[in-house]
């Protein structure tokens, strides 16, 4: 998604680009994630301030592409599972305030107003009117193919071309090599691997995470729902395996119940465990939950930084390369925003955003 | 024409009825919902969500989701996997299934 949006903002900045992929369209932790556009879940700082920009731009693509791509403003509605959760949810909703996000406190005895099934008895809730939903899938490919990018599927990027002095000069892959005066690194959870070809270190790391899939249902859960423990999980910085209840409706009927987090390397196998986990949180949200079949269970890889920042923006190390990776679970709503400041760098104008807090270097000193 | 049952020398025991839509129809222990409606001269079960189109079984093992039917009041199984029992209760369905 976030090489999408990065071919559509430097083609609508007059750049011709060449979008080169080992796979298919989507076929990386785009297709395996559920479309999350949110503010609800980053406190203030860099990563709020992409989001909201993010958010900003996806509503204006979604004039263009918005039914194509399942794009719903549906909002968010975070849940507190104690009345000291409450409290700290409203602590952390009033700090985002502060930074421009609109988050509107629910009284526990209003959440039947927002969300009709869920479980009775939850202490209060704070609703994020700005978070939204797209089918990332069809996100990717119709930002894609109405980018003037020319696409190379299954081509496979085998090192980075460099000049002698160390300037980028293009890519090499299996079936020939491409000239460019500017590389992009939007290899996802493998852009540690894309840096390591250009010789710089970027410590992309893959956190798993299982999306349990339901029967088709007619829409029962209007917002994205899920637990205040949420954000507590996303921020941690542990490898064993976290679950905290999400729980969306698709525009297709499903209900997508998330989200599981470990580091297990890329491990495919399914887990019993994770998938159960989420599935009793949900039924904890939404007790109908426990009368509806899950049908299938998919598995992604968030690429994973250190510090939870991605990485955007020019390379100091070796001119002309870019980066646009690590988003961790939240690449897909901060791809609009992402492509957006790559095309900015891309053509010399000021970012929108101050990019230090996303400079790729910044791990170098731990570097072995 | 043979069947496949005459063709491996099958010794099925005894027949019982199950309903379609309130309509008796036989089944023979050991088979789904889907060999059991395919014996009936039945083959479509299912209107699509969207556009209520025709479905009956495209994968026969229990991948496509293509061949969800309402058994006891419980919708969305798949025909292709559910055994029958005696007295049990099939109706085609609608859109999810769900009523609201």
């Amino acid at each position: 998604m976030v090489g999408a949006a990065c071919a559509w903002y430097a083609g609508r900045a007059g750049l011709d680009v060449i979008l080169v992929d080992r796979g298919p369209v989507a076929g990386g932790t785009t297709g395996a994630g559920e479309g999350n556009l949110l503010v609800s879940d980053k406190e203030p700082g860099p990563e709020l301030d992409l989001a909201l920009l993010s958010g900003r731009l996806w509503g204006e693509l979604a004039r263009e592409f918005g039914d194509a791509v399942e794009y719903e403003p549906k909002g968010g509605v975070v849940v507190a599972s104690s009345p000291d959760g409450l409290v700290a949810l409203e602590r952390f909703a009033e700090g985002q305030r502060a930074a421009g996000v609109a988050a509107e406190p629910v009284a526990g005895d209003r959440l039947h107003d927002l969300e009709p099934h869920l479980a009775p008895g939850l202490p209060g809730a704070v609703h994020y009117p700005q978070d939204a939903q797209v089918m990332p899938a069809l996100a990717a490919a119709h930002l894609l193919r109405a980018s003037a990018a020319r696409l190379l599927t299954g081509h496979t990027v085998t090192d980075v071309l460099r000049a002698p002095d160390g300037t980028v000069r293009g890519v090499r892959t299996d079936r020939g090599d491409i000239h460019a005066p500017a590389v992009i690194n939007a290899a996802g959870t493998w852009g540690g691997e894309l840096a390591a070809l250009a010789g710089v270190r970027l410590p992309v790391l893959p956190r798993r995470g299982f999306v349990l899939v339901t029967e088709p249902l007619p829409r029962r859960v209007r917002h994205k729902v899920y637990a205040a423990d949420y954000v507590a999980d996303v921020a941690s910085d542990s490898a064993a395996l976290q679950t905290s209840p999400v729980v969306e409706g698709t525009a297709a009927g499903p209900i997508l119940i998330g989200a599981s987090r470990e580091r297990v390397g890329f491990d495919r196998t399914f887990s019993l465990p994770a998938v159960r986990a989420l599935a009793a949180g949900a039924t904890r949200l939404f007790p109908f939950l426990e009368r509806v079949r899950a049908m299938r269970s998919y598995l992604g890889f968030r690429p994973y930084l250190p510090d939870h920042l991605p990485a955007v923006g020019p390379d100091p190390r070796v001119p002309g390369l870019y980066h646009a990776c690590g988003h961790e679970g939240a690449g897909i709503g901060l791809a609009t925003g992402t492509g957006h400041l790559i095309a900015q760098a891309l053509t010399a104008k000021t970012p929108d955003l101050d990019l230090a807090p996303f400079r790729p270097d910044r791990f170098a000193e731990e570097a072995a | 024409m043979r069947s496949p049952l005459e063709l491996v020398g099958a010794q099925p025991g005894p027949a019982f009825t199950v309903t379609l839509d309130g309509r008796e129809i036989e089944a023979l222990p050991g088979q789904t919902v889907a060999a059991a409606l395919w014996a009936a001269g039945v083959t479509s079960w299912r209107g699509t969500r969207g556009q209520g189109r025709p479905r009956g079984v495209f994968c026969g093992i229990g991948v496509c989701f293509d061949c969800l039917v309402t058994v006891n009041d419980r919708p969305n199984q798949r025909a292709c996997l559910v055994p029958l029992h005696p007295g049990d209760a099939i109706r085609t369905q609608e859109g999810t299934g769900h009523d609201d």
